[in-house]
């Protein structure tokens, strides 16, 4: 299961330089450990478009960026992640929360959101691993250093 | 008044050695003032996002400092990246370019046309450091010391728009620009 304190701990040992960021109510829950690091810095912006743009001026100037957001903000920030991504092409990193992940797949849920997340990742063709309780920080950390080392954007969805 | 060749060339004066982020109409006019491995045309671009990508290399680099050059359409389309500067204090100049228009689609008013105020904007966002000019001596004369200084700081420059302007394009391939730029910087490639 991931925490605020050892996804701080696993982004650190990466050598992840910043999160960009705009949470959800699960990935809140990690503010206290990722605002008091100084390594990663967290980088607080207004919409989730932006975090693309600002992730792709960080890796510019040689820095390492992850972006974590909810899939609501995903969906939103499609043409700044297309340019990144795609135009810029660069190994730009997220973490994506999946609102409704559990309870749609119990068919206890109307909420769209889980049945769109996945398809729209793979139209903009990011690859993605899907995290579920079982899931820890190690893992986290051997998503994003797979994606670094070939150099290729990449997605970890946290199921919510 | 003044044409966005003139307000270009007197930043061209004072650019020093910081990176310039162009965007949209302001590509070509830079282009043909400037061939600095320092200049980053954002070309193809995410929609008002460059003030976002400029932030960014400015983190990345503080002791270079960037000038992003942004159009006026551009800036209503992410007005939350104002709020964003003013969050993470960064050696960073945006000048925002208004002609009032939708210059590379054919010269279509926006929607802030002749109400939109970019200084109050600016300054409601948080940012400290807020310049307006709206002609070519005033502009010329006060711009050692709006280029100057700590960032974030908006500059709003008021320019004759223009119509029947092509769709801009970059000088070179975006991973040209992209490796030019990294070198500059002196980073791996």
């Amino acid at each position: 299961m991931l925490d605020g304190p050892s996804v701080a701990a696993a982004l650190e040992d990466c050598g992840v330089s910043h999160v960009i960021w705009v949470p959800d109510s699960v990935l809140g829950s990690w503010e206290p450990a990722l605002s008091g690091s100084q390594r990663p810095t967290l980088l607080r912006v207004c919409r989730e478009g932006e975090a693309f743009a600002l992730a792709a001026g960080l890796v510019l100037g040689g820095k390492k960026p992850v972006i974590f957001i909810q899939c609501t903000g995903l969906f939103e920030a499609g043409d700044a992640l297309r340019n990144a991504v795609h135009d810029l092409k660069l190994p730009i990193f997220m973490l994506v929360g999946v609102r409704s992940y559990y309870a749609h797949r119990q068919g206890k849920s109307n909420d769209s959101c889980p049945v769109f997340t996945e398809p729209i990742l793979r139209a903009w063709q990011i690859p993605y691993v899907v995290f579920e309780e079982r899931h820890t920080a190690a893992d986290l950390a051997a998503a994003y250093r797979q994606a670094q080392a070939e150099r290729r954007p990449g997605a970890v969805l946290v199921a919510e | 008044m003044m044409t966005q060749q003139q307000a270009l060339e007197i930043v061209k004066r004072h650019r020093n050695n910081r990176v310039v982020v162009t965007t949209m109409s302001a590509v070509p006019t830079w282009a043909a003032l400037s061939d600095s491995p320092l200049d980053f045309h954002f070309i193809p671009s995410a929609m008002g996002h460059a003030p976002d990508l400029g932030l960014g290399i400015a983190l990345a680099r503080p002791e270079r400092g960037v000038i992003v050059l942004n159009g006026d359409g551009c800036m209503l389309m992410n007005l939350g990246s104002l709020i964003t500067l003013a969050n993470h204090p960064a050696n960073i100049h945006l000048l925002i370019l208004d002609n009032g228009l939708y210059e590379v689609t054919g010269g279509q008013p926006h929607a802030g046309v002749g109400h939109a105020d970019f200084a109050e904007l600016a300054r409601g966002a948080g940012i400290r450091r807020v310049y307006s000019f709206d002609n070519h001596d005033s502009w010329q004369a006060g711009a050692a010391e709006a280029l100057a200084g700590p960032g974030p700081a908006v500059i709003w420059l008021k320019i004759e728009g223009r119509l029947g302007q092509q769709t801009p394009k970059p000088p070179r391939p975006m991973s040209e620009q992209i490796a030019r730029l990294q070198a500059a910087l002196e980073l791996p490639g």
